[in-house]
């Protein structure tokens, strides 16, 4: 299989060429008129091998973009059932070079996918940007997704993104003006990940009034795509920000089912009950739309 | 920067390669506006005539300098004061005296005016040894400002009293059990606060760390620090001093006073961090002997961390210390050579609390016990060295007292086994939350 590391076509790896997560909305779009389904999990919970097999039921159930967390000691953007999640995952000895491994299996076994690395900057910046963002690159992943980091402050990511054709996620919110609407879409490769209400990540009843027209706004400020996240658990969530939305992200509820005592067969089927659910949401999402 | 530029005057978003803004894209926009009330405000005649009139009125502005001869005795040694050494004096800006019982009072003054400026309602604070607390519950009563304050849950039991002052004041206090359950967890929960509600929440960041522009914000409110020592001490001994020492836990009473002597060059300043146990065992706050630059709550700075660049866990005796990050102004006066940092044992800490009680009737903050520490070894520094001052002069210190120790005494009291009657243990631990 091909490995390269050409800008044009997408960083290489262990499983061959990475996706263009841009590349790859695209075509959900075009061809499946569908919207992408970003699913969210941190490698090392509750270890590494079952962290593996947890994101792989994701890739097995209709999952198109894995958003794989890197634990983090000090998760600002994060709700409880992350945090516990990360925290278990720390205590267990989980270290930053997991989570190369943990890009290289999944791409071993699902090399549709994209792999997005999700981290707070200190990780990153202790390891060397160049040298993240190459080991990166090797592992087969696709890009960053940066909580903590605004594109005023990464300079460096950028030349180094750019270098290694790696995607940049950075992330609007509610409150963000016009100017940094346009400022963050201009920065970032792959899709913008509008915070659809101000909070961190949980579980929410509803995704807030102001996602869609931050959708709206976020486009028209030159984003390509925005993909929406933070308080999404449901199919039927996933279903209704899929009509507006070019991507779905969902956290908390994929983690949710793994935190409980049962067996870890059953919390893995739970698992992919979840995502099953939220898979044929963003599945129907626009065929409901249209059938209006 | 320019060499013309004085170190005085530099301001944010940088401080050298420290400083910045690494925080969610939730809070940009009310950083951004943050900013530009604080240049207003800083700008309008009315905002400084208020603030210096709560200054004067309020927190009983300017504090007194306090010259301690029988401490001071102790730097050059007890059995032949004076000697052949001019001797060392050492002089107390004394915060302590403040309103509240610290430095902090500055700082939340000015912020809480901006509050009301901005329009929001509500604010919140993070406190470690709860003297920030105390000081924003105060001012939210004062100024009639919904207030709740996160608090490490381990810290709310080294702090009882003052948690109790901080609900006596109205406001909410939140224990927070996640992580270390100390100051930085707290900083963490207050964060997650801010991201929520920052519509109508101002989150009163009690020290010289953060984003853009609390650092330099933080900085200026409390400069008067500086500004009156420097002045009581040139009426005082006809000259400025040649050593100033604070404790370093986030730094802001550090800031507050060497900035008034940055420019100067003839005047060496000393930060001195927690050493805990000892920087060797791994249990201490000491970011410049223990740490290196990376990114924690918004700012880059010297931090405590592991190879993955996860936060190590910091340890010191006083909650106020207990922070595995430091103010980037800090790290940029290390890096410049300007500062020096040092850290200070639990012991050395607790050894110069008790000297200041006996020998000047003054109980310090176990914070500012540090300054205290550290100023005993440069004495002592000085007299082995056989420095002094200009044309043999005493060695002159001028030290800190950022706060007074009220809240500490459940601390001091259990360190130096005080306690030997039983009913006042008991009431000691049920004052702590052990009860």
């Amino acid at each position: 299989m091909k490995v390269s590391t050409s800008p044009v076509t997408g960083p290489g790896g262990a499983a061959g060429l990475a996706p263009r997560t841009g590349e790859l909305i695209a075509r959900l779009r075009d061809e499946e008129n569908r919207p992408a389904l970003v699913g969210y999990l941190p490698v090392g919970f509750p270890d590494v091998e079952r962290s593996v097999e947890a994101l792989l039921t994701l890739t097995d159930n209709g999952v198109d973009v894995i958003e794989l967390g890197i634990p983090y000691s000090d998760p600002v953007m994060d709700g409880l059932v992350i945090q516990e999640a990360a925290q278990v995952a720390l205590d267990a000895g989980v270290r930053v070079a997991h989570v190369f491994e943990a890009v290289r299996r999944i791409r071993e076994h699902a090399p549709h996918v994209a792999v997005l690395v999700m981290t707070y900057w200190n990780p990153v910046l202790r390891h060397g940007v160049r040298e993240f963002a190459t080991d990166l690159a090797a592992a087969g992943g696709s890009g960053l997704i940066t909580p903590d980091l605004i594109p005023d402050e990464a300079g460096d990511w950028i030349a180094a993104s750019d270098e290694l054709g790696l995607d940049r996620v950075f992330l609007v919110a509610p409150s963000s003006t016009p100017d940094r609407l346009a400022l963050t879409a201009r920065a970032s490769r792959g899709f913008v990940y509008a915070a659809s209400l101000m909070g961190v990540t949980g579980v929410r009843t509803s995704v807030g009034d102001r996602a869609e027209s931050l959708v709206t706004d976020t486009r028209a400020a030159g984003a390509e795509h925005v993909c929406v996240g933070i308080g999404v658990s449901t199919g039927a969530q996933a279903a209704e920000v899929g009509r507006w939305a070019d991507g779905v992200i969902v956290g908390s509820a994929l983690v949710r089912p793994l935190l409980g005592d049962e067996p870890w067969e059953e919390r893995l089927r739970n698992l992919a009950g979840v995502t099953r659910d939220l898979a044929s949401g963003v599945r129907s999402a626009r065929a409901a739309h249209g059938a209006h | 920067m320019s060499l013309a530029e004085r170190l005085a005057d530099v301001t944010g978003p940088y401080f050298g390669e420290f400083g910045g803004r690494f925080v969610p894209e939730a809070l940009i926009a009310a950083l951004d506006e943050l900013e530009t009330e604080y240049a207003k405000a800083a700008g309008d005649p009315a905002f400084g005539a208020e603030l210096a009139r709560l200054h004067r009125e309020y927190t009983g502005r300017p504090s007194p300098l306090t010259e301690v001869q029988r401490f001071a005795a102790h730097a050059t040694g007890e059995e032949r004061p004076g000697a052949s050494h001019p001797g060392v004096r050492v002089l107390l800006k004394r915060e302590d005296l403040n309103h509240t019982g610290s430095h902090k009072i500055n700082n939340v003054l000015g912020q809480a005016l901006l509050v009301k400026r901005m329009g929001k309602r509500r604010v919140i604070a993070e406190t470690g040894a709860g003297q920030h607390g105390v000081a924003t519950a105060t001012a939210a009563a004062l100024m009639d400002l919904e207030c709740v304050i996160y608090m490490g849950e381990e810290d709310t039991r080294r702090q009882a009293l003052n948690v109790a002052r901080m609900r006596l004041l109205g406001a909410e206090v939140v224990p927070v059990t996640a992580g270390t359950r100390t100051l930085k967890d707290a900083i963490n929960e207050a964060l997650r606060d801010w991201v929520t509600n920052v519509e109508h929440t101002h989150y009163v960041l009690g020290t010289v760390t953060g984003p853009h522009p609390f650092p330099e914000m933080v900085r200026q409110f409390h400069r008067i620090i500086g500004e009156e020592a420097r002045e009581q001490l040139l009426e005082r001994t006809g000259r400025l001093p040649d050593v100033v020492a604070a404790c370093v836990g986030g730094g802001s009473n550090a800031l507050g006073i060497f900035n008034a002597f940055l420019d100067d060059e003839g005047v060496a300043l000393y930060g001195f961090e927690a050493g805990g146990e000892g920087v060797e065992t791994g249990r201490h706050a000491a970011r410049f002997s223990g740490g290196s630059p990376g990114v924690l709550h918004g700012a880059r700075s010297y931090l405590l961390q592991d190879d993955d660049g996860q936060t190590r866990p910091s340890h010191s005796v006083s909650a106020g210390l207990d922070y595995p990050s430091v103010g980037p102004a800090h790290s940029w006066l290390h890096d410049l050579g300007r500062a020096e940092y040092e850290p200070v044992t639990d012991v050395e800490a607790m050894d110069a609390f008790r000297l200041l009680c006996r020998t000047e009737g003054i109980i310090p903050a176990i914070e500012s016990a540090h300054a205290l520490a550290g100023a005993l070894r440069l004495g002592r520094r000085a007299v082995s060295e056989g420095r002094t001052g200009p044309d043999g002069a005493p060695y002159t210190i001028l030290v800190n007292l950022s706060g007074r120790g009220d809240k500490d005494v459940a601390t001091a009291a259990r360190w130096f086994g005080l306690l030997d009657d039983g009913a006042a243990a008991q009431e000691l631990e049920k004052m702590e939350g052990r009860g």
